[in-house]
């Protein structure tokens, strides 16, 4: 680890002004950027905690507005949350370890970073994203837990969140504030695909802060399910966050979206679009999902998370059907 | 205060069992020849009740302390630089900024590591404890990628991991051999184990293969597998002088001691290794660099040293299972009896150790057959040494045969417990010997009654929701070891109590506590009264915790030495004793003294022969006899693995849902801790088979997965209801009629669950672990 100062603010605009220089740091719970300092691979000259900004989950307008701070663990088991949104319930419960997620915060689960074991193997493997032009160990290296939509041949990995799928199925944005001011922006606009640039993630300015997510309100049932080498304590190999409202025998509103398979949270723009207002049958799900997997790309390793991804899309949408029914 | 003593407390709880009969005397007599240790047929004392471990109360108050956890004056912290290439040499070092970062006190290379002879390794010698046999840190070499090549100290753990990660090496690499494609195709050689080859013909296996009206002929492979005990390697180092103090995570004290004062030059009396806790071992605390560059780095900077490598520094530095590719085929008559067995395949390993993984060893007395053929070869890659990791051989070994065998039954459309009965030998069937205690048979009986084995579906044909549900068996076996060197020491007081001594090793199995109720017992002294000294190489005996021989060999240690305490109290007994005249073969422990075995009123406690000889305490001490018993008899320990799985039809994720465990080890000499090694070693048979995966980069021989969130081991939401149960039945050829159990459990786990996952699905996986991909 890097020798670095250490700030405590107290509200959004001081987190700001404290982070004005480039080498700085927002800390949240630290459980990936601690590790990634002890790496060496994050060397911030500056880290201010924003563990003490607001922590508190309102009801706003039918919908939740959550701090950034929140604990992952107060999210999941948050009533509203439970009663309304069981999909981010879920999807925080399938993520990390009980320990982990009473430390991580909302605002640092967003903005983790991949676990492609090249980009974390600071000294014995070539990484775009750690440095840029190097060159992509995991192209041809192990690649099972790798992206199969939106790769480019700069950087083919993930972003590991859980929590991230739900709230891009469920239409979140994200509530920001830098130096610029304040802006809200769509989840599903926040992380970038790797494109020539994998070291670019998101397209926050340099210091903006996550002040908070905002759910709008959800009139669907929901769920995540999330497919992984152990039962528990493992990354998505596949995970699915779906929403469906069946209506005199189809689809009248549904929402999908992909974790374990794309540099970001992938929404199932296709699969929806080809569900809206169809049958609902396993014939249709399976429909709407191939056309969402149309341009998968697999690697090395990773072929299956192609099919995968179809079957657990059409078993979840199925189990939804079902209880909708 | 010893830590047993510390652990006394607890043990004062512990029941204080009556003693209603005088103890024999155990003659060298379960040897050949002799008559069973007569502890086997004592059946009201401390042996054979599950007790707790004494250690429990001291590890949950968290003040038992493991080896990084000895602060000692000046004390200086290391972090290790690892290569990043496989093989080569280091062609620049710029240590510049690592030096003057702050509180760092030494950079050491090999451009100024004091002078070191080569690691000795491991087999080449009694003592010899290395994993490979490499000089440490003495030229500019590479051999593999992860190698140590800078030891930084600092006044604190976070000095020094900076200051190492400003070192810069740059590296003249060349070319190296890191896929098993390129190893295999440079040639293999022949495997050699124990001193004797891995290769094995009895009469013409091939043409009697061909010739069988029924026959399984497949592959299975295995992959690399690396150490992962919850406690990372860790050493704690001082040279007080020309002598060497190391407090070390260890199953080799004495090895340990003696390995480290050929590398440093100097006697093995001038090294004191000790290791009171060992958080896991399972054949990884052994010898590696760590402990040779701590000591190497405390004696260039004249301070302590505490070297703890990191979960990253155990994967680099601490050799794994290697893995395997065996053809196993198998020709049987329309009957079930087989005709012939094949079991070859290849291994890989460095040029710088010597352990070919011996996966063959289970199959030269598993079955009864004519023809044998088994033969491991070895290949050669560029990569840390190799190593025993529990079960070494045997729990990827019955991964192959245990499979064939199932995929046999199915193609004779036989029960494959009824196969494996119908091939049950009547002696070994590649050495001839007799078996010491074998009752497999019963074990499967039992097992199969308890799991409701009739309850299994033809394959495929039970399915719950999403779930394919299946169930499968495989045998598991483990050989009986007892290595030679064992020695131990009694001391009497004339207070009643006695210390036992022996360079042990407590690793978390509970071989204090069980140990302390076998002395008690020998002895005829109440719990309390017995204390066990262990984990310190200036205690008797070479006592290595592995090969699951370590009871054994503490248990024959603890009968010699019995008998010269007996020889000499009865000598100070003298004439004015009730035990006057009598010999040693005539008297027995009993009520805390000494009791003639047929007349127990003629007693004498050791108090009263103490004082009245004027002595307050009596030494005794004794090396073991040499392991005839292995010379006449196959011995081993058995198991018969029940598994339930469910396998995800959508997903393909397959969930273990119930284990059963049925085991022939001899006499249980507690079952509480002998039920915690059982289950152990079955959850990390299940690792195997489902998850644990070495990711070796053949690229650049780089491990890729060096941490716990990404090399899988089992969860606890992966493990389910396990139940344990065994036969019983004492080996009266052993000491105590035991058995090893540290290592069956893991052996026939794998091919378990593999064959409930094909009876499951109707798919058969040859090629653990049985990740999701290949059952989708
Ligand atoms: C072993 C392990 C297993 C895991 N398994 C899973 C899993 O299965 N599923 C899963 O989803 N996750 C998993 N995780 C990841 C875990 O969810 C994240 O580490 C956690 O959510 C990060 O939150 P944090 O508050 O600790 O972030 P930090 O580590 O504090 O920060 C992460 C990043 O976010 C930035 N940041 C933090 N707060 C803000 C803010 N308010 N505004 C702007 N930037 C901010 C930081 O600067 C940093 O770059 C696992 C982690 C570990 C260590
Ligand atoms: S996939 Fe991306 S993160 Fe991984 S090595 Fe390649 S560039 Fe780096």
């Amino acid at each position: 680890m890097t020798p670095f100062q250490y700030s405590r603010a107290t509200s959004a605009a001081e987190a700001v002004q404290s982070a004005g220089l480039e080498a700085a740091k927002y800390l949240g719970g630290g459980t990936n950027l601690v590790d990634l300092m002890r790496e060496t691979i994050e060397r911030p000259a500056v880290l201010v905690d924003v563990t003490g900004l607001s922590a508190n989950i309102d009801e706003r307008e039918g919908g939740l507005l959550i701090g950034a701070a929140v604990r992952n663990t107060a999210l999941a088991e948050h009533r509203v949350v439970r009663e309304r949104y069981p999909v981010l319930a879920r999807a925080i419960l399938a993520g990390a370890s009980a320990q982990i997620r009473n430390m991580a915060t909302v605002g640092g689960n967003i903005l983790q970073r991949t676990r492609c074991a090249y980009f974390y193997d600071d000294e014995g493997s070539r990484c775009n994203k750690r440095t840029p032009g190097q060159g992509c160990d995991a192209l041809d290296g192990f690649n099972r837990m790798h992206a199969i939509l939106g790769t480019s041949p700069a950087c083919v990995a993930t972003h590991p969140s859980d929590m991230c799928v739900a709230l891009a199925a469920l239409d979140a944005t994200v509530h920001l504030e830098g130096r610029q001011g304040r802006r809200t922006l769509a989840l599903t606009d926040l992380h970038r695909l790797p494109g020539d640039h994998p070291e670019i993630e998101t397209v926050l300015e340099p210091g903006e802060l996550i002040t908070a997510v905002e759910l709008p309100p959800l009139t669907m049932a929901s769920t995540y399910r999330k497919v992984r080498d152990r039962a528990s304590y493992a990354f998505a190999l596949v995970s699915v966050a779906a929403a469906l409202r069946v209506e005199d025998g189809a689809v009248k509103a549904v929402r999908l979206a992909l974790g374990g398979v794309a540099h970001k949270p992938w929404r199932a723009w296709k699969a929806e679009a080809a569900l809206k207002d169809g049958p609902v049958t396993a014939e249709a799900f399976r429909a709407a999902a191939e056309a969402e997997l149309a341009d998968a790309a697999p690697l090395r390793d990773n072929a299956f998370k192609i099919e995968l991804a179809k079957r657990t899309m059409v078993s979840v949408l199925g189990e939804l059907a079902g209880e909708a029914a | 205060m010893n830590i047993l003593e510390q652990a006394g407390e607890a043990a004062k709880g512990a029941a204080q069992g009556v003693l209603k009969k005088a103890i024999e005397l155990a003659p060298d007599s379960w040897l050949p020849g002799g008559r069973p240790d007569p502890l086997i047929h004592h059946q009201h004392g401390h042996v054979g009740k599950p007790m707790s471990r004494i250690d429990g109360p001291l590890k949950v108050k968290g003040a038992a302390r493991f080896s990084a956890e000895f602060p000692l004056v000046g004390m200086t912290y290391a972090a290790v630089a690892f290569s990043t290439i496989a093989k080569g040499r280091i062609a620049t070092l710029d240590i510049k900024a690592a030096a003057e970062a702050p509180g760092v006190v030494l950079v050491m290379t090999h451009l100024n590591a004091p002078p070191m002879k080569p690691t000795p390794l491991f087999m080449t010698h009694s003592k010899a404890a290395g994993g490979d046999n490499l000089a440490v840190m003495q030229d500019d070499r590479i051999h593999w990628n992860g190698q140590p090549v800078a030891v930084v100290l600092a006044e604190t753990q976070e000095q020094a991991d900076h200051a190492k990660s400003l070192i810069r090496v740059e590296y003249e690499a060349e070319p190296a051999t890191t896929s098993l494609a390129a190893a295999k195709a440079q040639g293999t050689g022949p495997g050699q184990f124990m001193g004797e080859p891995l290769k094995l013909e009895i009469g013409d296996a091939e043409a009697r293969l061909v010739e069988a009206p029924h026959k399984i002929s497949a592959t299975y492979r295995t992959p690399r597998q690396n150490h992962n005990a919850i406690e990372p390697h860790a050493a704690m180092l001082v040279w007080n002088g020309e002598e060497l103090r190391v407090h070390d995570s260890s199953q080799g004290v004495a090895h340990t001691a003696w390995s480290l004062a050929k590398i440093f030059d100097i006697d093995e009396k001038q090294v004191n290794v000790t290791s009171p806790y060992v958080g896991g071992g399972f054949g990884s605390k052994c010898l590696w660099q760590h402990q040779v560059l701590g000591a190497a780095a405390a004696k260039l900077a004249a301070r302590p040293v505490r070297i703890a490598l990191s979960r990253e520094g155990v994967f680099r530095v601490v050799g794994g299972r290697s893995l395997t590719e065996q053809h196993v085929a198998i020709g049987a008559q329309p009957d079930g009896r087989f005709t012939s067995i094949i079991h070859t395949g290849v291994t890989v390993m460095t040029r710088h150790n010597a352990f070919p993984e011996p996966f063959i060893v289970a199959t030269r007395s598993g079955y009864a057959a004519d023809n044998f053929k088994l033969d491991v070869e070895v290949a050669y890659i560029d990569m840390v040494a190799n190593t025993f990791m529990r079960a070494p051989g045997e729990a990827v070994g019955t991964f192959g045969l245990e499979c064939a065998i199932d995929e046999l039954a199915e193609e004779l459309g036989m029960d494959p417990i009824e196969l494996r009965i119908r091939n049950e030998p009547e002696k070994d069937p590649t050495e001839g010997t007799p078996f010491s205690s074998r009752h497999i048979v019963e074990a499967y009986r039992a097992g199969a009654e308890r799991f409701g084995w009739s309850q299994r579906t033809a394959p495929g044909m039970r399915r719950e929701g999403e779930w394919l549900v299946g169930m499968g068996c495989a045998t598991g076996t483990y050989p009986y070891y007892r290595m030679p060197g064992g020695a131990a020491r009694i001391t009497l007081t004339r207070d009643g109590r006695a210390t036992v001594a022996v360079a042990a090793h407590e690793m978390g199995m509970g071989t204090a506590t069980v140990n302390m109720s076998i002395a008690a017992e020998r002895l005829g002294l109440p719990l309390d009264h017995v204390s066990i000294e262990y984990g310190d190489s200036t205690l008797p005996g070479v006592i290595l915790a592995g090969g699951s021989q370590q009871t054994a060999s503490i248990g024959a240690s603890v009968i010699a030495a019995q008998r010269v305490l007996v020889t000499e109290l009865l000598k100070l007994a003298g004439n004015d004793s009730p035990l006057a005249g009598l010999g040693a073969d005539q008297v027995g422990g009993y009520d805390a003294g000494l009791a003639k075995l047929d007349e127990p009123e003629r007693h004498e406690s050791y108090a009263s022969i103490l004082s009245r000889a004027g002595r307050d305490e009596v030494v005794a001490q004794a090396s073991a006899p040499p392991p005839l018993e292995l010379q006449h008899w196959s011995m081993h320990s058995y198991s018969a693995i029940f598994c339930e799985v469910r396998v995800n039809a959508v997903t393909g994720e397959t969930r273990v849902s119930r284990v059963l465990g049925s085991f022939d080890c001899g006499r249980i000499l507690n079952p509480k801790t002998a039920a915690s090694q059982f289950r152990g070693g079955i959850i990390m048979g299940l690792g195997l088979a489902l998850m644990e995966e070495t990711e070796f980069d053949e690229r650049n021989g780089r491990i890729m997965n060096a941490s716990l969130a990404d090399y899988h081991v089992p969860v606890h939401l992966d493990v389910p209801p396990i139940e344990v149960i065994w036969t019983d039945i004492p080996d009266p050829h052993t000491p105590m009629g035991a058995h090893g159990v540290g290592e069956i459990g893991i052996t026939g786990t794998g091919a378990a669950v593999a064959n409930a996952v094909y009876n499951a699905t109707g798919k058969r996986i040859r090629d653990l672990p049985l990740t999701l991909d290949k059952l989708m």
